[in-house]
């Protein structure tokens, strides 16, 4: 493993063994000294060029946790807005001796662009609607945590799966993982290839939920969409959010996972997100252990 | 002799066996008894991967002889070698801190081998970012030498001149089944994921 651009680059072996050091790693986090000396003298650049507050402070945390030196370099105010590509930019980055690149880009393929261009290893923060890793290992780490397996998990992905790295992601982890993943949204906002994806479809949430363990709401994208999906948000609301009524018709043990940012009312009711079978800041928390993991195993040895 | 069994593969050789390591372990539970003044205060930390079930032998003898509960715990030092560039990234092992933290407790490593000390080196950094112990002291079972730190350490369960083109190889009975301490040529045999030479040098047994 020498980059991290997609989740469908993963054996299971390999997400097996980055979970597996999250988790031992995430025991870092309640101690007195919140650090470890593995990367010392070692250079992460945070390069991101879509704003991220959650995935860029996640990074940068656990970056640091690691005693590496982090250089947060983002598009606004800096060479990009005075249009500067990314390949010189990530030359530029390459001659600064950068050991590891986090980059986050509106285009879909930049991160394996980049991979061509630096030396470093290159880990994709999110590459427009094509993938987001880091999100997808956190998630199923959380899933794991809480529910002690992941073999034979039933996941339900619900909203807007056309505009989600986040789904793309899940669907390549979780199947490699041995979970059976079922995605629930209007025939709109599905990939118009979602046939090839190793997964089922649904277009009726309350006929899946009581037959899923995990049910994974997404934010629908406005700022992605350049026309109308669904008539209005309080139709989709309706059909696709989950509220307390819904929550209840799910099994017992099963959780609310969000990969945040949410918007409560729309894809969540503020009592399914205030609920503690919803697991949006746990998986905030996870995503740092996730991250350090993910640094550590490619940035720590030869 | 016992007759020759799969317990001690072709070319090498058992330089303890079961009824030894009880004995070396009971002898050391004794020591530290007695360095310690009745083990009050101790703490036992097992480094990952053999010198954890060492320290749970360890702190069943102890409190056998002296009616006191021992804290055990493991310390997994993989973050703070000075060897991770030399090799791709290796998996962790439980760092497990018994409750009560290590703050002005006597903590007393326990590890397989003692061979370069480099192992034992990361130990006592790590050590330093869980907490403060009153005073740090070091068992092994075995000591091979070949120091390469001024490292040393105060309980041994037997030390055992070894060559550098020799392999020492702790068998443990909850990691591997039986009991024995084995010595045989470097770098043979079936040891899973043997990463190439010298990267192995912290006491040999990875």
């Amino acid at each position: 493993m020498r980059h991290l651009l997609s989740t469908g680059d993963l054996s299971r072996d390999e997400a097996t063994l980055i979970l597996d050091t999250a988790e031992e790693l995430a025991r870092v986090g309640d101690r007195s000294v919140k650090k470890l000396p593995t990367l010392r003298g070692r250079t992460v650049v945070n390069l991101f060029y879509e704003d991220s507050t959650r995935t860029r402070t996640s990074f940068e945390l656990a970056a640091k946790r690691l005693s590496a030196d982090v250089i947060n370099f983002s598009a606004k105010g800096s060479s990009v807005s005075k249009g500067e590509s990314l390949k010189d930019t990530a030359l530029t980055l390459q001659a600064m001796g950068a050991d590891g690149v986090v980059i986050r880009h509106s285009a879909s393929g930049a991160a394996h662009r980049l991979a061509n261009w630096v030396d470093g290893a290159v880990l994709n923060a999110g590459d427009g609607t094509h993938e987001h890793p880091t999100q997808a290992l956190l998630d199923a780490f959380t899933m794991r945590s809480r529910l002690g397996r992941l073999e034979g998990l039933r996941v339900a992905i619900v909203g807007d799966i056309l505009h989600s790295r986040v789904a793309r992601s899940n669907v390549l982890l979780l199947t490699t993982l041995g979970a059976h993943v079922t995605l629930v949204a209007p025939p709109t906002l599905l990939p118009v290839s979602v046939h090839t994806w190793s997964c089922e479809v649904s277009y009726d949430l309350d006929d899946v939920l009581p037959k899923s363990d995990v049910v994974m709401l997404l934010r629908v994208q406005a700022e992605r969409m350049q026309e109308s999906f669904f008539p209005s948000e309080r139709e989709y609301s309706r059909r696709f959010g989950l509220d307390g009524e819904r929550l209840g018709r799910m099994p017992q043990d099963a959780i609310v996972m969000h990969p945040g940012p949410m918007v409560r009312g729309m894809e969540i009711s503020a009592e399914v997100a205030d609920s503690p079978r919803c697991t949006v800041t746990e998986q905030v928390a996870n995503g740092v252990s996730l991250r350090m993991a993910v640094l550590y195993l490619l940035l720590g040895g030869s | 002799m016992p007759p020759a069994s799969p317990e001690v593969p072709e070319g090498t050789r058992a330089v303890l066996d079961g009824p030894e390591i009880n004995r070396a372990l009971t002898r050391i539970a004794h020591e530290v008894l007695e360095r310690t003044k009745g083990g009050e205060g101790v703490t036992l930390l097992g480094i990952p991967s053999r010198g954890v079930p060492l320290a749970q032998r360890l702190a069943r003898r102890i409190e056998r002889v002296e009616d006191l509960a021992v804290p055990v715990g493991s310390l997994d030092i993989t973050m703070y070698r000075d060897d991770l560039r030399m090799a791709p990234a290796r998996a962790l092992g439980r760092t497990e801190i018994p409750v009560g933290g290590l703050d002005d407790r006597v903590v007393v490593l326990v590890d397989d081998v003692l061979f370069s000390g480099r192992t034992v080196r990361a130990a006592l950094d790590a050590l330093g970012d869980l907490g403060r112990p009153r005073a740090v002291q070091l068992a092994v079972l075995v000591d091979r030498g070949h120091r390469e730190l001024p490292i040393r350490a105060d309980y041994v369960g037997k030390n055992l001149p070894t060559s550098l083109r020799e392999n020492v190889t702790v068998r443990l009975e909850e990691t591997d089944g039986h009991d024995a301490v084995l010595l045989g040529p470097a770098h043979r045999g079936p040891r899973a994921g043997s990463p190439p030479a010298r990267a192995a040098a912290t006491e040999g047994n990875d």
